[in-house]
């Protein structure tokens, strides 16, 4: 008999190693340094005329610009060296500076991909944290005090309905029980019913139940369980706005490709690729911000009901009562007066703050209304203990007016506010929005990469994946002579595609997952051995050579099968319960064993029938002596 | 063809892989394993020094700036120092996470030169014990998928011996990491349930053999049948082995030091693995006598499932 593959498979095993050069091939053009010039606000575009600015200035200091670009309101701006990407941040913020518009200028490296493999979609791979340095941060959302903050909002909420509802109830006292339990105390049992019925009517939210209170007191009480629906919807609102805060400021830090995702249920990952301060990242993503809305107090107000602050040098009292918290600010943008054509802030609240905001306005037209961001820092002070020199961080809260403006409606959802300038307004805007933080947030997590380990890495992995597949390729020519050659050209097949398969799914590369490349490199090969050796074996029957090859591909394929797929379980389940660094691993096992599985039974075998099936033959080259 | 009749020291292995099983047990139950810093939580600083450099002087300077706990060694060269704070019980999490920042700091300032900071590491308490959690989980769902995955596709007994030589594997190499005292990270975790996968693909292909062989020979001792399709494998095992350990060699040697501990868990893995394909699963197999009975009347591939252990 002869070996022969029919022309459409043979067809497909040559279109899919060109498809493979092609997603491959991005990756082996270095990319250029460059820098990234993008407006703070995302929405805002960058101008032609910006460009220009910050061209003209590179110029001026001798830096060669090797081209530029606008994309998507996006400046890039590609040079030569690193050196001269170093220089030309400060040189680009300096005149930008003038241009009255807030701009991120990020290091970043632009891909010199050409553009006819772009059009195909073809990118190179990502490089993780531990390749290319830079950042990676854990935050933890403290979801537990949002829940009881909301609660604590509750809780005013329906003492006022008790008060000024038509049927007014008289409680005894209230108190939060483990964080998520409102109880209302009473004197007599029938006012609890009657409380109990208009909770019941107006909150949902809220699962009722009745008790004594503990022994000793006298009365009875109502407790007010928020449900685990309630819950999730604070924990998520909570964990959404603080990604949204989080978003913006990371913007403030002038990162090229910043990752800012939720994971799980109260966690936020933020990597930071590029940064080296860690300690600026930190300051500026911890800041711990909120906003209180006070109506300012009229004149002859008590002073026990009032609140000193100062707004722009001058004294002003604030009425004690609260309109409304940041966590109800949905969204704040500068606008432009369509009348005057000055600059203005546009905010929004969301629909219970729309409420709130409505509620205290409408009677209070031609008042002022005072913004007050409180913000949570630390202080460091050293102190002597024990003979011994240590530093203690203490927190202190700093309060101040950002905005004291007159109320000229009764205001809603969506208000704005006037008579800005044009930086007063995006400072304003900037503020509100870092102070719509809704709960507290810590860091679980960090993980910092120097530039030159990364470096280090990448040349380390390159080298070991070199020398490793150098090693393997010599031992099977050795070993099996031509039909070794046939498994190394089906091998060096095999990382093409598999670079090319991470290319094309965007599968970001770590440094476990260049050690998952050489561990492919290794076990790739043992579907060839198999093969060989079944081959081999035929031989040693006095089964002729044709016939030899055939059954050796047709009985290990089964073995091949059994063995990569239950590897290949494993690699999902590792991929399943990986974090980073294990999940770049299980990526690599994963996408390494089902390209190996096609080039080394189909690639390898269309190379054999090409090479020996198609005349009849008397000897196989397969390192026949050896065994 | 000289055939090797390894069931005929199967006894020997089969103590021998005890007393080792043993040694790993009380080694782990003794000293438990050197967490690294992604179980453990805590802070870790790794610096370059322009200057070959002294980690008992950087010590003393730690100590007399009002650190305590830490350790440093050379991680790599000497003139890479690595730093390691456990968790700060007394300090609030979000003043343990700014730990990294004033150590860099400290080790700057007592430093001759400008010192380069290479990595800087915080897990937090919560995060690691999750992380240890969530690797036995992985651990313990890899052994029961693949019971499930070869009982399906061969017979529960090979199942059973598979995960007896998957459970050997993993025993023997944290045995050994806990014996030298070397560090478990994240890393080897990846490298362990690596070493499942390879060790069961060598698994699968020897049980692929004795399976063929019990359903096509219709005489000898099943002991016979095992020997020679352990024969007919071994120059594949052999094979894939070395091919495996040549790469791993070279990530050992040439892929830094943070890989380190994979390469070498990879390494153990690997040699146990190829061992316990022979010997463990084989040994099993015989001993919960597999029959050409267990393999030769399947209604159809697989259907044995519900078949008597």
């Amino acid at each position: 008999m002869l070996n022969r593959y029919p022309l459409w498979k043979n067809l497909l095993i040559v279109g899919v190693f060109v498809l493979g050069i092609i997603y491959a091939m991005p990756n082996f053009y270095p990319p250029d340094y460059a820098i990234q010039i993008q407006n703070e606000q995302g929405s805002a575009a960058v101008q032609d005329r910006e460009l220009t600015v910050a061209l003209s200035a590179l110029t001026e200091s001798g830096i060669q610009i090797k081209s530029s670009s606008l994309i998507d309101g996006n400046a890039l701006i590609r040079l030569s060296s690193a050196d001269d990407q170093l220089k030309a941040q400060p040189l680009i913020q300096r005149a930008l500076h003038d241009l009255n518009a807030n701009f991120v200028i990020a290091l970043n490296s632009a891909p010199t991909t050409p553009q006819w493999l772009r059009e195909l979609g073809a990118e190179p791979m990502k490089y993780g944290l531990d390749l290319r340095g830079g950042v990676h941060f854990l935050m933890e959302v403290d979801t537990a005090s949002a829940v009881e903050d909301r609660l604590e909002g509750m809780e005013q909420d329906i003492k006022r309905a008790f008060r000024s509802g038509s049927e007014r109830v008289r409680y005894a006292g209230t108190s939060i029980l483990e964080g998520r339990v409102l109880q209302f105390q009473f004197a007599a049992e029938d006012v609890r019913s009657k409380a109990r019925r208009q909770v019941e009517e107006s909150y949902p939210q809220f699962v009722v139940t009745e008790s004594d209170l503990p022994s000793g007191a006298d009365g009875f009480a109502l407790n007010l369980t928020m449900s685990d629906s309630a819950i999730r919807e604070i924990e998520d609102f909570a964990v959404q706005q603080n990604l949204q805060t989080i978003r913006n400021r990371v913007n403030e830090l002038g990162v090229a490709e910043p990752l800012v995702q939720r994971l799980g249920r109260q966690r936020i990952v933020v990597d930071l690729p590029g940064v080296q301060d860690t300690a600026e990242a930190k300051k500026i993503l911890g800041k711990v911000a909120t906003l209180e809305f006070r109506l300012e107090a009229s004149p002859d107000a008590s002073r026990a009901s009032t609140l000193a602050q100062n707004y722009e040098g001058r004294a002003v009292r604030l009425e004690r009562d609260l309109i409304l918290r940041g966590e109800r600010v949905f969204d704040a943008q500068v606008g432009f007066d369509p009348d005057s054509g000055l600059p203005q802030v546009n905010i929004t609240l969301d629909s219970e703050g729309g409420e709130l905001m409505h509620r205290s306005t409408r009677h209070n037209i031609g008042r002022r209304m005072a913004v007050v961001f409180i913000e949570t820092k630390t202080r460091d002070r050293y102190e002597f203990q024990d003979g011994r020199e240590i530093k203690i961080s203490e927190p202190y809260v700093e309060e101040r007016v950002i905005s004291l403006a007159t109320v000229q409606a009764a205001l809603g959802v969506s208000f704005r506010i006037t008579g800005l300038a044009g930086d007063e307004a995006r400072e304003l805007a900037l503020l509100l929005r870092a102070g719509a933080l809704a709960a507290d947030m810590f860091i679980a997590e960090e993980r910092t990469v120097g530039a030159s380990l990364g470096q280090e890495n990448i040349e380390l992995g390159a080298t070991s994946v070199l020398i490793g597949f150098s090693l393997v390729v010599l031992f099977m020519l050795a070993f099996y002579q031509w039909f070794g050659l046939a498994a190394n050209l089906a091998l060096i097949a095999n990382l093409l595609l598999l670079v090319a398969v991470m290319s094309s799914l965007s599968a970001t590369l770590t440094l476990p997952g260049i050690a998952g490349i050489v561990l492919t490199v290794g076990m790739a090969v043992d579907a060839n051995v198999l093969i060989f050796s079944r081959i081999k074996e035929e031989l040693r029957k006095g089964t002729a050579p044709q016939l030899a090859i055939n059954a050796g591909f047709e009985r290990a394929f089964v073995t091949i099968l059994d063995a990569n797929i239950t590897t290949l379980l494993v690699a999902i389940i590792l991929y399943s319960i990986g974090t980073g660094p294990v999940k770049g691993f299980a990526i690599t096992l994963m996408i390494g064993i089902l390209t190996s599985m096609f080039t080394a039974i189909m690639g390898t075998r269309s190379l054999i029938n090409l090479a020996v099936g198609g005349r009849p033959i008397k000897r196989l080259a397969i390192g026949w002596s050896q065994s | 063809m000289r055939m090797v009749p390894f069931m005929k020291y199967r006894q020997v292995a089969a103590w021998s892989s005890v007393a080792l099983l043993l040694g790993a047990v009380a080694s782990l139950s003794i000293q438990s394993l050197n967490w690294g810093l992604d179980f453990t939580g805590g802070t870790l600083v790794e610096v370059s020094y322009p200057e070959p450099t002294n980690p008992e002087q950087i010590r003393l300077n730690l100590d007399n700036a009002g650190w305590n706990g830490h350790v440093v060694q050379y991680f790599g060269s000497d003139r890479d120092i690595l730093v390691r704070m456990p968790p700060q019980k007394t300090l609030s999490d979000k003043d343990n996470a700014r730990l990294g920042d004033s150590l860099f700091a400290a080790l700057s300032a007592s430093a001759d030169g400008q010192i380069d900071l290479r990595r800087s590491e915080f897990v937090g308490p919560a995060v690691g014990e999750e992380l240890a959690n969530q690797g036995g989980l992985g651990l313990l769902a890899a052994l029961a998928m693949v019971l499930l995955y070869v009982s399906f596709r061969f017979q529960l007994k090979f199942a059973v011996g598979a995960v007896i030589a998957l459970f050997h594997d993993v025993l023997f190499t944290l045995g050994i990491f806990s014996l030298l005292r070397w560090e478990f990270d994240l890393t080897v975790l990846a490298a362990l349930l690596a070493v499942i996968g390879y060790s069961l693909n060598d698994t699968i292909v020897v049980a692929d053999r004795i399976r063929e062989n019990f359903r096509q020979s219709r005489r000898g001792k099943s002991s016979d049948i095992i020997d020679g399709s352990l024969n007919q494998t071994l120059g594949r095992t052999m094979i894939t082995s070395l091919t495996t350990l040549l790469v791993l060699f070279a990530l050992l040697i040439l892929g830094g030091e943070l890989i380190r501990g994979f390469a070498t868990a990879l390494i153990i893995g690997v040699v146990v693995g190829t061992y316990s394909s022979i010997y463990v699963a084989a040994n099993v197999l015989l001993r919960l006598n597999l029959s050409r009975e267990d393999l030769i009347v399947p209604v159809k591939e697989g259907a044995d499932l519900d078949g008597e252990p």
